[in-house]
């Protein structure tokens, strides 16, 4: 499996991931996720932690066929990149919908769930999905 | 130490291929002497070596190729180290080795791409491929490499109204010119129709428009100035003359455009100006084309077609051996393969046989200049590399 075992690595994101905390740009006002000390767009270390908003639009989506090992049995899974709200990007998984009914600009809301395991005797996962509003 | 300029002396490169009966080590050592015996230089004249490779660790569980090359050469002692940067470490690996003789430092240095994918199972190398990506907060959500260029494809077909089917003849382009390049994975034409008709990867990406999993290695030795007097006359010369690297925010839900490589332009607007060219004086060219979208984005960001209208160039017949840009002319990485770390040598070795005339039935007449350009990622690292005829 590509993802290394490591319980730590996991335990560390777990707020970025589990809360959706992005990055606010204080001096060219890009907001990104997930949060890190430096503005990608301007280099700017006057970043703020911000909780993302909850719901966004897809943009563009993909159906992933042939997936990394560790999603095997979850293919064919949409991978997509929505713009929340506030219109921050973010690359997640769209679930609780079938595939051909996922469309772009169709309006789409957080989700908490299990993304993949650490091998059988490793620790599961968990992260932000999308659904559909309903 | 003085500023030399850089000449490529020799070439080498085994076929592309699933190499069952080669291990990563054979496949670097039958590369290496192959390019020796080109250059007419004995290995122990060889003072550095840098290896371009991404996935060796994983696949293999080999690092430390460099070292490992060194031995298997027969030649312990001399420098050298890997160079990674996802697909474009063979790229990366010839600026190394560049920028190793431009200084002075060395006069006479290899540059060795491999990679070796055939030693895991398809879903293996599905995981090693989108180690390029950014693992916590990429990889982690499923993304597969194929998946974050299928929403760029996505991206370039709604920002300019594209067609799927103009932009998937990249893929017959390079398969028509592979089938007269020994060395190519897949020597044999593919029509349009059998593209667009071959199983989904990744919506819309499928499977005849992304480049094939191979094994494969390829070889220069570069040399100084210095060097050069040493070995005596040459008939034809060939001088690298501009080599630059440039990264792009390295995931593409950071981009404002993702129809838009700026590493692209960034390295190649570096690379013109060392080389003292303009892209309307390339003769030959090589891009990184992973996936047909990809081809035309680099085109576009390369200069030689407005945003939004590179598949014209492939429509009008503009990338052909006679046309205003050839294009590929070895089969691209859809059909000459994309070994990941070696792409970017052979690269540079195909547009060096142009340049030298030996490109047989895919030869493209009076070529003087050509540039290669070699991809990490989704665009995170740019190598460009321009190479001029100087005799």
């Amino acid at each position: 499996m590509a993802y290394m075992r490591s319980v730590p690595r996991a335990w560390r994101e777990r707020k970025i991931k589990y809360q959706l905390l992005g990055g606010k740009c204080r001096d060219c006002g890009k907001s990104f996720y997930p949060y890190r000390q430096v503005c990608p767009a301007c280099g700017s270390t006057n970043v703020e932690q911000v909780k993302l908003p909850e719901r966004g639009v897809i943009e563009h989506f993909t159906v992933v066929r042939t997936p990394p090992t560790e999603f095997k049995e979850y293919a064919p899974y949409v991978l997509a990149l929505v713009r929340l709200e506030d219109g921050t990007r973010v690359l997640a998984q769209v679930t609780d919908v079938e595939p051909d009914e996922v469309y772009e600009g169709m309006e789409v809301e957080v989700v908490f769930r299990k993304y993949r395991e650490q091998g059988p005797d490793g620790i599961i996962e968990y992260g932000i999905k999308f659904r559909p509003v309903r | 130490m003085l500023v030399s300029k850089v000449y490529v002396a020799g070439i080498g490169a085994t076929k592309i291929d699933e190499h069952w009966e080669k291990g990563i080590r054979d496949l670097m050592a039958e590369s290496s002497l192959d390019a020796l015996r080109d250059a007419g230089i004995d290995k122990k004249e060889i003072e550095a070596i840098f290896v371009g490779n991404m996935s060796s660790g994983y696949l293999q569980g080999q690092e430390h190729l460099g070292s490992l090359l060194a031995t298997w050469l027969g030649v312990p002692g001399v420098a050298a180290n890997k160079v990674e940067a996802a697909c474009g470490s063979g790229g990366a690996a010839v600026h190394n080795a560049f920028l190793a003789v431009k200084s002075g430092v060395y006069d006479c240095v290899l540059v060795v791409g491999v990679e070796k994918l055939t030693d895991a199972i398809t879903s293996d190398a599905t995981d090693a491929l989108i180690m390029a990506e950014d693992q916590e907060y990429v990889a982690f959500t499923g993304a597969s490499f194929v998946a974050l260029n299928a929403l760029v494809y996505k991206a370039y077909l709604k920002k300019y109204q594209a067609k799927q089917e103009d932009i998937a003849l990249f893929a017959v382009h390079d398969h028509k010119y592979a089938a007269n390049n020994p060395l190519a994975q897949y020597p044999r034409p593919v029509t349009l129709e059998e593209v667009l008709k071959s199983p989904m990867v990744a919506d819309p990406i499928r499977l005849l428009e992304s480049a094939p999993l191979g094994d494969g290695s390829a070889a220069l030795v570069l040399c100084s100035e210095k060097k050069l007097k040493e070995l005596g006359n040459r008939d034809v010369l060939i001088e690298l003359a501009g080599s630059s690297i440039s990264t792009e925010i390295f995931s593409v839900h950071d981009r404002t455009d993702l129809t838009s490589i700026s590493a692209t332009v960034k390295a190649s607007r570096k690379a013109y100006q060392m080389a003292g060219v303009e892209p309307k004086d390339i003769d030959v060219l090589e891009v990184h084309d992973a996936f047909t979208v990809l081809g035309v984005i680099h085109l576009e960001d390369l200069g030689f077609a407005e945003r939004g209208t590179g598949w014209k160039l492939l429509k009008e017949g503009q990338l052909e051996k006679d046309g205003k840009i050839s294009t590929n002319t070895m089969g691209g990485l859809k059909a000459r393969g994309h070994p990941v770390g070696a792409t970017g040598v052979y690269q540079v070795c195909d547009v060096a046989k142009q340049l030298r005339g030996e490109a047989g039935k895919n030869q493209v007449d009076g070529a003087e200049v050509g540039l290669a350009e070699n991809v990490g990622g989704v665009g995170g690292t740019v190598v460009v590399n321009v190479l001029k005829r100087v005799r």
